[in-house]
């Protein structure tokens, strides 16, 4: 597994409050609540300074810690020019 | 009224949107003596509504690219607080509008965002979240208004209950559902099969121009869908309801501030058995606790404006709280408020009267204070994950 796909598990462990395995549907097994899902989108745009847009949202994306994983990748990818990686942006927790 | 600019950026950054903040304070103090007749006559006017969009309001937070003023959460809070201290109807103007733009902002693709959001920021389109069915209220994964793609457009076919300003909205942001689950579409409010059937004589915000609506197979573009089908409710109607607990929250800061004042006037003031009420100790306790209750709820509606202008991890949860906190004292205020005006505050016309039934209202909309209890329990215990 990636680091980043390392990371996104630990979030959702913590805010899942039980572990997750990496290809586990969180949304399907009903463990989300109505937060949920705008905390998670916030948690890997901050920690990995990325934007997630509304294309992104498609192939259901967000609902497994290694699709997530891929998507941040594909993302990060896409921004070799320039800019700041995540590392001088602190998140809690 | 307290006006604790809470800046927290500089003001040459922003002085656009702080301009905006002292508009909302003056067109707030310009209509203090209307809401009441408002209230009574069960609408807010036409032309209240026009002032509020010519002001620049409803645009307050949105980015300057999408015609907004570009305001921060605080600043936004500052005006919501002040139209909120005087009149329900005009806090839930902004507070519809803000849900359905936030909704756009954030899960509306580029074509839609630029296609509603400078009209949503200037009031020359007025917007309605429709979420609410007669089997759906805390619980609105279970709506039921059925959104079906006809192979040309989608159609549309529900009931829904409890929009504010339904009445008179141009646009409709309705939860429904597709095959694939909960999904957000918007809706004009002048496409054929939409019934609306006006609100009247409920307990609070009267002159909110609610309404049930009825859809019958009204037939909208495939654009007007807002992100995939499926995330209706755990992405889009989440931000609009994020949003709207905000700017609830804030409104409910200048009611408890409000009642607060006219109490403390009224014990001041009025005499009974040759002493001021103010002379009473049971009064002060009364006027003390109320204090206390609207200090509360403007730090922790703070403390929210600030986790969502910085890292907003944690903003949803302290979003939850402030509105938890801001509903309940603006309950308790209103209430010692109604107390110690004792028939004054019974009045027809009564501001105390008036928010003391409004507050009871928002203490069940934009989520009730025992859902949000299990939120805020459930975001503690996730601290003892950590270890
Ligand atoms: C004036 C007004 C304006 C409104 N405007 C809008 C609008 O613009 N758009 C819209 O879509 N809706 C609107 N609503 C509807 C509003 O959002 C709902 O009333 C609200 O969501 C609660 O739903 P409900 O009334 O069906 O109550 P229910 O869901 O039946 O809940 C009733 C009570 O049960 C308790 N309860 C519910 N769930 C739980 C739980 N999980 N755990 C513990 N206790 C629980 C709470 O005490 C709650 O107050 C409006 C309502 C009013 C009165």
């Amino acid at each position: 597994m990636t680091d980043t796909a390392i990371e996104i598990r630990e979030f959702l462990t913590v805010a899942l409050r039980r572990p997750v395995a990496p290809d586990e549907d969180y949304f399907a097994l009903g463990l989300a609540d109505s937060l949920f899902a705008l905390e998670l989108v916030v948690f890997v745009e901050e920690r990995f300074d990325i934007r997630i847009e509304v294309d992104d949202l498609d192939l259901d994306s967000f609902r497994t810690a290694e699709r997530i994983a891929a998507l941040v990748e594909r993302k990060r990818a896409g921004l070799a020019t320039g800019g700041e990686t995540g590392a001088g942006r602190a998140v809690r927790g | 009224m307290p006006s604790a600019a809470s800046a927290t950026r500089p003001a040459t950054q922003d002085a656009p949107a702080a301009a905006l903040v002292d508009a909302a304070a003056e067109l707030a103090a310009a209509v203090r003596g209307e809401a009441g007749r408002w209230d009574e006559h069960g609408a807010l006017p036409d032309e209240a509504v026009r002032a509020v969009a010519a002001a620049g309001l409803l645009g307050l937070d949105l980015p300057a690219r999408h015609g907004g003023a570009g305001a921060t959460p605080a600043q936004l809070g500052e005006a919501v607080a002040h139209l909120g201290g005087v009149c329900g109807a005009l806090r839930a103007l902004l507070t519809v509008q803000g849900m359905t733009a936030a909704a756009l902002l954030r899960w509306g693709g580029e074509a839609q965002r630029a296609h509603w959001l400078p009209a949503l920021a200037s009031g020359d389109l007025l917007a309605g979240f429709a979420a609410t069915e007669r089997e759906a209220g805390s619980a609105l994964a279970e709506v039921g208004t059925r959104i079906e793609d006809d192979g040309e457009q989608v159609v549309v076919t529900g009931a829904k209950r409890w929009v504010t300003f339904g009445q008179s909205a141009d646009v409709f942001l309705v939860l429904g559902r597709t095959d694939a689950g909960p999904t957000a579409v918007l809706v004009e409010g002048d496409r054929p099969g939409i019934v609306r059937e006006p609100v009247t004589g409920q307990l609070g915000l009267r002159a909110a121009r609610i309404a049930h609506l009825t859809f019958d197979r009204v037939r909208v573009p495939r654009e007007n869908l807002v992100a995939p089908p499926g995330l209706g409710l755990t992405h889009t109607a989440a931000v609009a309801l994020d949003h709207g607990r905000f700017t609830v929250a804030w409104g409910c800061v200048g009611m408890a501030e409000a009642c607060l004042a006219d109490a403390a006037e009224h014990a001041a003031r009025r005499v009974q058995g040759g002493a001021p009420l103010a002379d009473h100790q049971l009064v002060r306790s009364l006027l003390a606790r109320s204090a206390v209750d609207a200090a509360g709820a403007r730090a922790l509606a703070e403390r929210a404006a600030e986790a969502r202008a910085g890292s907003p991890l944690g903003a949803a949860t302290e979003t939850v709280v402030a509105k938890y906190a801001a509903a309940g004292a603006a309950k308790a205020v209103a209430d010692r408020a109604v107390q110690v005006l004792g028939s004054a505050g019974c009045e027809p016309g009564s501001r105390a009267g008036r928010f003391y039934r409004d507050a009871k209202v928002l203490e069940i909309i934009e989520g009730s204070p025992q859902v949000a209890e299990l939120h805020i329990a459930e975001r503690l215990l996730r601290q003892g994950v950590r270890g």
